[in-house]
């Protein structure tokens, strides 16, 4: 009975395009934000606020360059965690050699460093397209990871090949509590995360699923295929390269390159699918399933059996239980988490009635 | 001329102009197949031409040669007098022509709103940054073409479905939201690819009707194709008749059907 829309007219049409046309969705969402800016930090431990927290929102912005690329541009990649790679040695060494380079500034240079690499790397999808163009972006991730690895002048010349971030500082204000880190990771996505739905929605959008959906038509309304899909690649890995970039400085701190391997770009890519592709919600809660389900699945196994099983044998049942999950998930709902809160949110509009 | 012509002629609020488009001697092969043969005719400022002819006869290609999806080998295309050299799909969509396909394109996973707006592409100038940061100018034409594409789908009556993914619409609905998509560029030369295959009568009438409304209304010069020889003669001011690559038959309706070689090699006789 709480979630009654009847009575809330659209008049304009402005009003019928807003990103979310109800109201009670909308202070949701308000009370989320308010809760994520101000309860959270001050609430949860600082295991949940580094180790869970923030890499699941670096990751769901990461996801979110994903989905504008595959989701609504429809070009599939598996070069993301190349493209991570890129931002977060770009913003290491654009914090190393300029002095006085405020981390901000940094972190988007990084970001528009990663969207040139993704447009030479998104040349091929003017050829090829669909799985092939997946195994082609496979190119970005192996040499990116391959050339930070092999040139020294990348990790500042460390004998080991990892680096330590600088610390992040923003206006002179140093953040380094876990809370704080959190809460500049969160600003972050929040900005970033609007913006991708602003572009999701409007002209920009739309040209992408054109020519997701049909190139053909696409090209015969007067739209560039060459300009529409670079510019979703470059968009896509800005996205990513900021992603890598605070996955780096506000989780890994200590950065080696092969961090960003192939294994990295498949879960980014799982996030995108099982979250359900073009949609803004989507990758959020893929990032969730997927970082969040072999914790939970250790802890209730650690719970069930704890010394009693030997622990390699947990661990292992632990990932055939994730495959099995990811598996029925696409079967039962290949739209992702995106589909079932839509669908959730359509029956609890009728409750307590069945239509 | 007989009376009803004359009615028409004389009711019609964008009288027949001069030639808006003239196609020269067009050649067109594919390796050693010839699709089109030599082929010229006009098409005139607000006129309806239709393009007949048996399967295979070069009707889609000629269409595709219009809007540059193929290059002629031979001959050239003029558009309001400038002559096309290596016309593209881009260019065309620039200078004002739009199209249908014969097999729906539509953006299937859109939805119909969505689908009209993404025609007015190029009528639109918002870079993606305007559209990010939600800039006056992207807003504005944000509603501009929010408005013309509520325009187009009242005209066409589909305001029901407006936020229906397309691909969840019947046959003749899509077919009906194609020609909205291809309107939503404002195009001063629409290319119809077969717009009522497939349709029964009383969508053939409906689809007739928007087609000789658009026409009437905003003066669209319209290039038709179509195997319904009732709908072809009762809407089109000209025909062209091709066969084999090669134009057989060029003019009004009537006198169309009374040309022997288009009645031997299309219309049939009643036996």
């Amino acid at each position: 009975m709480i979630y009654r829309q009847a009575g809330q007219f659209r008049t304009s049409y402005a009003a019928d395009s807003r990103a979310i046309p109800f109201r009670e969705d909308r202070v949701a969402l308000a009370l989320i934000l308010i809760a994520a800016y101000f309860v959270i930090p001050f609430t949860a431990s600082d295991y949940w606020l580094s180790v869970i927290l923030v890499p699941w929102l670096a990751l769901s912005l990461v996801a979110t360059g994903q989905n504008i690329l595959m989701g609504y541009a429809g070009q599939h990649s598996l070069g993301s965690a190349g493209f991570m790679a890129v931002g977060a040695f770009a913003c290491y060494n654009l914090m190393l050699r300029i002095d006085g380079m405020p981390f901000l500034v940094a972190l988007i240079l990084s970001g528009v460093i990663a969207a040139l690499v993704g447009v030479v790397f998104g040349l091929p999808s003017l050829r090829v397209r669909g799985i092939y163009l997946a195994v082609a972006t496979l190119a970005a991730q192996f040499f990116i990871v391959w050339v930070i690895d092999k040139f020294g002048w990348f990790t500042n010349y460390d004998t080991s090949g990892i680096i330590t971030t600088q610390r992040m500082e923003i206006f002179g204000y140093r953040f380094t509590t876990p809370a704080e880190q959190y809460l500049i990771v969160l600003g972050i996505v929040t900005a970033l995360t609007w913006l991708a739905d602003n572009m999701a929605r409007g002209r920009t959008g739309r040209n992408w699923m054109a020519v997701r959906d049909m190139d053909v038509a696409a090209e015969v309304m007067g739209l560039s295929l060459l300009r529409t899909k670079l510019q979703a690649f470059a968009i896509s890995s800005f996205y990513c390269g900021v992603g890598g970039a605070l996955f780096a400085y506000a989780f890994l701190r200590s950065v080696e390159p092969t961090a960003f391997d192939i294994y990295l770009s498949f879960r980014v890519m799982f996030m995108a699918i099982i979250g359900g592709l073009a949609t803004t919600i989507g990758p959020f809660l893929g990032a969730a399933f997927i970082l969040l389900m072999p914790v939970f699945l250790n802890t209730t196994f650690q719970g069930l059996f704890g010394a009693a099983v030997d622990a390699t044998i947990i661990s292992a049942l632990e990932q055939v239980i994730f495959g099995v999950a990811i598996i029925l998930f696409m079967i039962f709902e290949p739209l992702g988490l995106a589909r079932l809160l839509q669908i959730a949110q359509d029956r609890l509009r009728q409750w307590p009635f069945k239509y | 001329m007989n009376v009803t012509t004359a009615i028409q002629a004389a009711t019609r609020a964008f009288a027949i102009g001069g030639p808006i488009l003239e196609l020269d001697s067009i050649s067109l092969r594919f390796g050693g197949v010839k699709a089109l043969t030599n082929i010229s005719f006009n098409i005139c400022e607000h006129e309806i031409r239709a393009i007949i002819g048996p399967n295979g006869a070069g009707k889609s290609s000629m269409i595709n040669v219009i809007n540059g999806i193929y290059t002629p080998q031979e001959g050239e295309v003029r558009f309001r007098g400038e002559r096309l050299g290596a016309m593209t799909p881009q260019r065309a969509a620039r200078m004002g022509i739009s199209r249908t396909f014969q097999n729906i394109a539509l953006f299937k996973r859109m939805s119909v709103l969505d689908n009209i707006m993404a025609g007015r592409t190029l009528q639109t100038r918002a870079t993606f940054l305007d559209v990010a940061f939600r800039t006056p100018r992207s807003r504005r034409e944000e509603l501009e073409s929010r408005e013309k594409a509520e325009e187009i789908i009242e005209f066409l009556e589909i305001e029901d479905v407006r936020k229906t993914q397309v691909a969840k619409l019947p046959y003749g609905l899509q077919k009906r939201v194609e020609l909205g998509r291809a309107l939503a560029a404002e195009p001063k030369l629409l290319l119809l690819d077969e717009p009522m295959a497939g349709m029964n009568v009383e969508e053939k009438q409906d689809m007739c009707r928007f087609i000789l409304d658009v026409n009437e209304n905003y003066g669209t010069t319209i290039v038709l194709i179509e195997h319904d020889m009732g709908v072809v003669m009762d809407i089109s001011d000209r025909v062209v008749v091709l066969d084999y690559g090669k134009k057989i038959g060029d003019g009004p309706p009537e006198e169309v059907k009374r040309n022997q070689e288009v009645i031997d090699a299309y219309l049939g006789v009643a036996h």
